[in-house]
């Protein structure tokens, strides 16, 4: 029996168009825009100069700071400026821009570790840390401290995240069905410095091929006794993080806790796979999996793309728009984020690019809330999103507290059920912002 | 190229709107409105199409009065009212009475609480309410099915179950005039089921609380279900969204509410239909039942 977690929602998949379509390695772009700060924490301060020469892998920036992520030069070339370029998010954000000069070489401190087993806890952290690795599910989170919860808390499972719920979204399940080996090499690199018990790999049960794949290669493994699959129901937010502990272990994580608070720490696919490349090649986090995908593109594809590669060029190199594109969103459709150019760069948490067609996009205007508990049903914090919503329209935050609006996840199951299409997300968003900024 | 659209998440919706919403309520209502045609015949039609052509103009005058444009969830909303209306009055009604019941229903009990969304208590029933308090004989001049001849709501009679269970069921007895068969309003509240355009909690609550005190008062429960505006009230009044809790607890002491009300009308007051005031009593609860009758957060003990 799959497992799962209460309320939700069973949007069509879309996978389709991109299910079947084999990794392939996007072309280095000629200009790579890398900005300084593509993670929750601290900005990277830039370790380079305007006229440098970088090679593959040189770092570009570092922060002595503990929440804060390093980033690396993802081509070789010279670098023509250091200077605020618009992202995904919209806003301007310092980044280091570098002019390809074909140069394939890797930079002098990119080497391989020693044997994985020969390597110690601070060694695993160090090389994590070092190689900029933050979550690659969208959350970007540095995945470093992630790895050293409270010392008070112990970790006795490691969740593999590999649910991928949201839709047209395929670039988790080509890394488990392509890289398995990698997949187990990271979750093992992640329960030895967290002293971890046991190691899930979670997978949505409609990715059979998945599901075989990756146990095959927890079979072949020396020693799996700790090892195992997680199969589960699926239905979006499966992946989000509280959602998907409630389905594998029952536990609840507490309100405003930490999954540590019930000895869990998960972790992305493509987290992995990157903490399992840095370990055995050294290679820094200068490449993702980005789904490129959407009624738009003509040719739905799964690209190993360079950090800092702009959206347009992987647009061009999946056979261009079917039609001219209205809207394009970073991530999946019901998490992703709309982009105000298409010439921003891909980032660290660029897990998608997807460029629905008009018929795909049938934003029809708001209406009256009838009151029919259908986003009360479905959210899978329990909590009101209509009345949550009734409240920021009113500017009643003391009641959105009460409400529970920080529990919100932002999945946006609230928005997608809603019949009178209220933008209800945003609204309990908007409560959120004006709590924390009075915390 | 032009300038990309910029909107929040999420990007997909459901393909759910207020309109089909109100469509499936009107669907489902279909088959206690062949019901009512079949066995009250052109009184029937009288009365469903002038609640229905009222309902439509009071609710256009409304949105006009109130410079709102006009939407097809408003229409609907109104059919629903009118013919609700007409479904919940006795057959025998004039059809100028059906007109002010759906004036009070549209312009008093919806638009002036602020119209779709915000009235707290049904429109329909407000409608129904106001006239039996202005026409009470009228109102309660039950004819028996297919030849027009006055009768008694079984209910009302002093000896109960003069209509056998089967009657009751298929609706071949007095009363008002979609209440009567069960068998129609049954399929109705499948059909919801199906579509999930209603929630189990609130109507099992209703006829779950009214088939135990039955049990405990020793009064026949099979034949407090299948009479009178239970039925009716239960799947189609007593889940009317824009009057009922949202919260899942909320929903199910709606229903229980209810189930007493309406079980202290019929056996305490003497008064044989509780059911249209127990669910308006209930209505003013709502709110504070969305207040105070919250279930638990996730990540809370
Ligand atoms: S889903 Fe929309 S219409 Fe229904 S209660 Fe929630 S906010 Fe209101
Ligand atoms: S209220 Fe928050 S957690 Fe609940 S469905 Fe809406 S976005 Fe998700």
């Amino acid at each position: 029996m799959s497992k799962t977690f209460p309320g939700g929602i069973h949007p069509s998949e879309h996978k389709k168009r991109s299910k079947k379509e084999q990794i392939r390695k996007a072309a280095d772009p000629k200009i790579a825009v890398i900005p300084l700060c593509q993670h929750i924490g601290t900005p990277a301060e830039p370790l380079v100069n305007v006229g440098d020469i970088v090679k593959i892998g040189q770092p570009l920036g570092d922060s002595e700071r503990y929440v804060s992520a390093a980033v690396h030069a993802s081509i070789g070339g010279k670098i023509i400026a250091i200077e605020p370029r618009l992202t995904p998010f919209g806003a301007k954000v310092l980044s280091v821009v570098i002019e390809n000069n074909g140069d394939q070489d890797v930079h002098p401190s990119v080497r391989p570790y020693p044997n994985f087993k020969d390597l110690s806890k601070t060694d695993i952290r160090k090389i994590i840390r070092g190689a900029g690795i933050v979550g690659l599910g969208g959350a970007a989170f540095p995945t470093r401290v992630k790895l050293q919860p409270p010392p008070d808390k112990v970790i006795k499972t490691i969740i593999i995240n590999g649910a991928e719920c949201e839709p047209y979204l395929t670039c988790d399940y080509r890394l488990l069905i392509e890289q398995p080996k990698k997949v187990i090499l990271g979750l093992k690199a992640i329960m030895k410095p967290t002293d971890a018990l046991e190691g899930i790999i979670a997978i949505e049960d409609n990715k059979p091929e998945a599901i075989t794949a990756i146990q095959k290669a927890i079979d072949e493994e020396v020693s799996h006794h700790n090892l195992r699959v997680a199969v589960l129901k699926t239905k979006y937010p499966q992946g989000a993080e509280k959602q998907l502990i409630k389905a594998i272990t029952k536990r609840e994580v507490p309100s405003g806790g930490l999954p540590a608070d019930v000895h869990c720490i998960v972790n992305n696919v493509g987290t992995a796979v990157a903490i399992a490349k840095a370990l055995t090649t050294g290679m820094p986090l200068i490449e993702r999996i980005v789904t490129v995908t959407g009624g738009s593109i003509s040719e739905p594809s799964n690209l190993l793309v360079r950090i800092g590669t702009p959206f347009s060029e992987l647009v061009e190199q999946c056979g261009g728009f079917l039609e001219e594109p209205t809207k394009i969103i970073m991530g999946g459709p019901l998490m992703g984020i709309s982009v105000p150019s298409i010439d921003v760069p891909v980032i660290k948490a660029t897990s998608g690019i997807l460029v629905p067609s008009k018929k795909e996009l049938d934003d029809l205007e708001p209406e009256p809330c009838i009151r029919c508990a259908k986003c009360v049903d479905s959210c899978p914090q329990y909590l009101l999103p209509n009345l949550l919503g009734d409240a920021s329209e009113n500017d009643r935050f003391d009641l959105s507290k009460s409400y529970g609006a920080l529990d919100c996840i932002e999945c946006g199951v609230c928005s997608y059920v809603c019949p009178a299409k209220r933008n209800l997300v945003q609204l309990i968003k908007l409560s959120k912002n004006e709590l924390l900024r009075k915390k | 190229m032009k300038p990309l659209l910029v909107t929040p998440a999420p990007h997909m919706k459901s393909k759910d709107t207020n309109a089909r919403v109100m469509l499936d309520v009107l669907i489902a209502l279909l088959p206690a409105t062949v019901a009512a045609l079949f066995f009250f015949g052109f009184n029937a039609v009288i009365i469903i199409l002038t609640g229905l052509i009222s309902a439509w103009i009071f609710e256009l005058i409304a949105l006009k009065l109130k410079k709102a444009p006009v939407t097809r969830a408003d229409l609907r909303s109104a059919s629903i009212t009118g013919l609700l209306l007409a479904l919940i009055i006795a057959p025998s009604v004039p059809w100028w009475m059906v007109v002010v019941g759906t004036f009070i229903a549209i312009f008093i009990a919806k638009h002036a609480f602020g119209g779709l969304g915000h009235n707290i208590f049904n429109p329909a029933l407000i409608g129904r309410a106001f006239m039996v308090a202005s026409w009470p004989i009228l109102m309660t001049a039950w004819l028996k099915p297919f030849d027009a001849i006055a009768t008694a709501t079984p209910l009302a009679t002093v000896n109960p179950a003069p209509a056998t269970y089967l009657q009751l069921f298929l609706g071949n007895v007095g009363g008002s005039m979609g209440e009567t068969s069960a068998l129609a309003l049954l399929i109705g509240a499948a059909y919801l089921f199906y579509r999930q355009a209603i929630e189990w909690r609130l109507p099992f609550a209703y006829l779950g609380t009214v088939v135990v005190i039955s049990l405990i008062f020793r009064v026949d429960p099979v034949f407090q279900l299948l009479s009178g505006g239970l039925m009716i009230g239960a799947f189609f009044m007593a889940t009317d969204p824009v009057t009922t809790p949202v919260t899942k607890p909320g929903r199910l002491i709606f229903g229980i509410g209810c189930g007493i009300i309406t079980m202290v009308l019929r056996m305490g007051a003497g008064y044989p239909e509780g059911v249209c005031y127990s669910i308006l009593l209930m209505n003013a609860t709502t709110p504070l039942l969305d207040r105070y009758a919250r279930g638990r957060i996730f990540g809370y003990k």
